[in-house]
């Protein structure tokens, strides 16, 4: 069954004297690739006159000058399910394998604004990650796990900011400054409108929230990042290398305004902004990616809106996870991609790393997956001298040339936005979701038909018999109902008065267009739900409704 | 119901899920393939497919599922299904579904099941093959 690819792989050959046959070799991002490169190119496609030093301005080859070698990236899996308690217990399992930061997984009730006894919840409770309806579940999360050492990043966007006010709530009561905790909220809210879709309110009401809670944060706390900028996702979606940045910058753009508009200047925010990234794909065109990006995105802060502090213009980046890359077909394959993608993350700079695990295209990854990722990590800094000098592949006459035509592609992408309306008109009308799924469907074309090889899936395949499924992890109906019973109890203990006071404040807030960040941490801590807020600020903004368009 | 009407498909993505790529890909495979496709969006509760494909007088109700609520959604859909007297259609899904509960979502009335890999072909070859009543005659 060794099917091999139709079209042969591209042997080596004199380029100079490239035979008739050589097949042409277009990356993703529509830039073809030439068989050899020399000093030539480099300079036919800009030089190098943008990389500067690492460190410094446009921070091509990374923010800081030292990078690894003053502290390796951060290392922080994708990981809850169940109950606060069971996600506690896997947390602590982490840390204690070397993991050096938490990525919290949410459950979809939770990411969309539903208490898990909501009647829309049923079947969904704790399967794809941890439920949360209050603050209780918070502290119990988080229970012994010290938030100085370990910084926490959620993964939560509809619900962002009920679930940023728990986390600041929870380290408060804990003992915890405000203004000295760190860690980060997804709250990328645009990109959940191309991919992903655990919107709740319309496009303009959303991106307000998202101000709020920008606002909220660089002022009570400035250390905390409270939105991560996902290219992946849009990535996942079907866009290309080149698309994923450039709407991702487009989409941060569109948060800087909304805190300009609030009247903070630049360098009060921009600082704790940071990007999630995506990684499958051509190793080259991905690190290219990262430092077209990196120059890109510093120049961007600085020319266009003026920014000073350097801390303004880093592209700080969580990257390693392409859940697009992996495949069903073959499943231990996927730790194979996962050592790649771990790879091209770390040779890019990335701040912080998390893989996917190789059995997460099937389900929430077991402790032995998550283990397998951590180590693949680990064995970079560890033995193969990743964290040992900065930006490795500066220099290479390919990587060099690949960087300066993606940074203008990138540059000619948001352009084209911007002519077309800017991003949050295209994802208002559809426009790019429909976009995406169309080059999405293409490329799924490609693969059905074997032009694009994927291997175990176009070639390489094995017999249907040995393929397997891997173990799934197991839904507890009784864990749903520990949730929401503890949920009951919550309702039952809590001072209903205090919390009545909270929520009308709220929606007060939201319908005087003032920050609704400090009515919402009054409502958590009075133990308001997640559901409670929804609807409140619901009442006001309404509700999402998706166009649909192909 | 004229003798030249296309296949009608709904394809709806059931529960919260909000990976909607797939359906997308699979809902653009099926119109190129000739059929007429209604795309519900996301979060559709059992309750709306049932409804939607009633409304729509649809012949084939396909699901796509990614986030693993397949089976709990499917048994409370079926019955829903049967109240409305759709069940001489012909019921598909696709998605992350692990071979373990393939053999329940076929108890559940799901004849059509494609895992994450299936091939437009493949589905659209099935549909063809399986579609039952009136609009069957006029397939071949």
């Amino acid at each position: 069954m060794n099917d091999r690819p139709k079209t042969s792989p591209k042997s080596p050959r004199s380029p100079q004297s490239p035979k008739p046959e050589l097949q042409p070799v277009v990356n993703e991002s529509g830039i073809e690739i030439k068989p050899l490169y020399t000093a030539e190119d480099v300079e036919q496609n800009g030089g190098v006159g943008f990389l500067g030093k690492p460190g410094e301005y446009p921070f091509v080859r990374g923010i800081h000058p030292l990078m690894y070698r003053h502290r390796p990236f951060t290392m922080r899996q994708y990981t809850g399910f169940g109950n606060p308690e069971q996600t506690n217990q896997r947390f602590k399992y982490l840390i204690a394998n070397g993991q050096t930061g938490l990525n919290v997984a949410f459950d979809l009730p939770t990411q969309i604004g539903l208490d898990s006894d909501d009647p829309l919840a049923y079947g969904e409770v704790g399967r794809v990650g941890m439920a949360v309806d209050s603050l209780r579940d918070f502290e119990i999360a988080f229970e012994g796990i010290d938030l100085d050492k370990i910084t926490v990043s959620l993964t939560i966007n509809g619900a962002a900011p009920q679930l940023i006010a728990m986390f600041l709530a929870m380290g408060e009561k804990r003992g915890y400054d405000a203004k000295q905790l760190r860690g980060t909220a997804q709250n990328d809210i645009l990109k959940e409108f191309i991919g992903r879709g655990t919107w709740i309110y319309p496009v303009k009401p959303s991106i307000r929230l998202v101000g709020d809670t920008i606002e909220f944060c660089a002022k009570e706390a400035p250390k905390y990042s409270p939105v991560s900028v996902c290219g992946y996702h849009v990535r996942e979606s079907g866009a290309n290398p080149v698309q994923e940045m450039a709407y991702a910058f487009c989409i941060a753009k569109a948060y800087a305004d909304e805190a300009i508009k609030r009247g903070l200047g630049i360098d009060e925010f921009a600082g704790r902004l940071s990007f999630n990234f995506n990684i499958f794909g051509n190793i080259f065109e991905q690190v290219a990616k990262f430092r077209a990006a990196r120059g890109l995105w510093a120049k961007i802060m600085k020319e266009q809106y003026g920014a000073k502090e350097p801390g303004s213009m880093w592209m700080r980046m969580i990257a390693g996870g392409g859940g697009g890359g992996l495949t069903f077909e073959q499943p231990e394959v996927n730790i194979v991609r996962g050592a790649y993608y771990a790879l091209i993350s770390a040779l890019s700079g990335a701040q912080t790393m998390a893989l996917c695990c190789f059995d997460e295209a099937y389900t929430i990854p077991s402790e032995y997956a998550q283990r397998i990722s951590l180590r693949t990590m680990q064995l970079l800094t560890e033995e193969m001298g990743l964290a040992d000098t900065v930006d490795p592949l500066a220099g290479s006459y390919y990587v060099e040339t690949l960087t300066n035509q993606m940074r203008q592609k990138m540059d000619e992408t948001m352009a084209e936005v911007d002519r077309q309306g800017g991003i949050v008109k295209l994802v208002e009308d559809g426009a790019v979701q429909s976009q995406v799924s169309a080059q999405a469907y293409a490329m799924q074309k490609d693969i059905e038909s074997g032009k694009f090889h994927k291997v175990g899936v176009n070639c390489y395949r094995v017999k249907e018999e040995e393929e397997h499924d891997v173990q799934m992890h197991p839904y507890s109906e009784q864990d749903t109902q520990m949730q929401i019973d503890s949920l009951n109890r919550i309702r039952g203990e809590r001072d209903n008065a205090k919390l009545k006071a909270a929520l009308a404040r709220l929606a007060t807030d939201a319908r005087a267009e003032r920050n609704v960040m400090p009515a919402i941490m009054d409502a958590v801590k009075a133990y308001a739900s997640v559901g409670e807020i929804t609807r409140e600020l619901a009442k006001v903004y309404g509700r999402y409704k998706e166009p649909i368009r192909f | 119901m004229t003798a030249d009407r296309r296949i009608r498909i709904v394809v709806a993505k059931p529960g919260l899920d909000g990976h909607d790529v797939g359906a997308k890909v699979v809902v653009r495979a099926l119109m190129d393939a000739g059929f007429e496709v209604i795309y519900t969006g996301l979060r559709q509760p059992p309750e709306a497919v049932a409804r939607i494909a009633l409304d729509e007088d649809v012949d084939v109700i396909a699901l796509s599922s990614m986030a693993g609520s397949h089976v709990p959604f499917c048994r409370k859909l079926k019955p829903l299904l049967e109240q409305a007297g759709l069940t001489d259609k012909l019921w598909v899904i696709g998605g992350n579904l692990p071979k373990a509960d393939h053999d329940t979502l076929r108890a559940l009335g799901f004849k059509g099941i494609f895992p994450t890999g299936s091939k437009f072909d493949d589905i659209v070859t099935f549909i063809r093959e399986n579609v039952r009543g009136s609009v069957r005659e006029n397939v071949k």
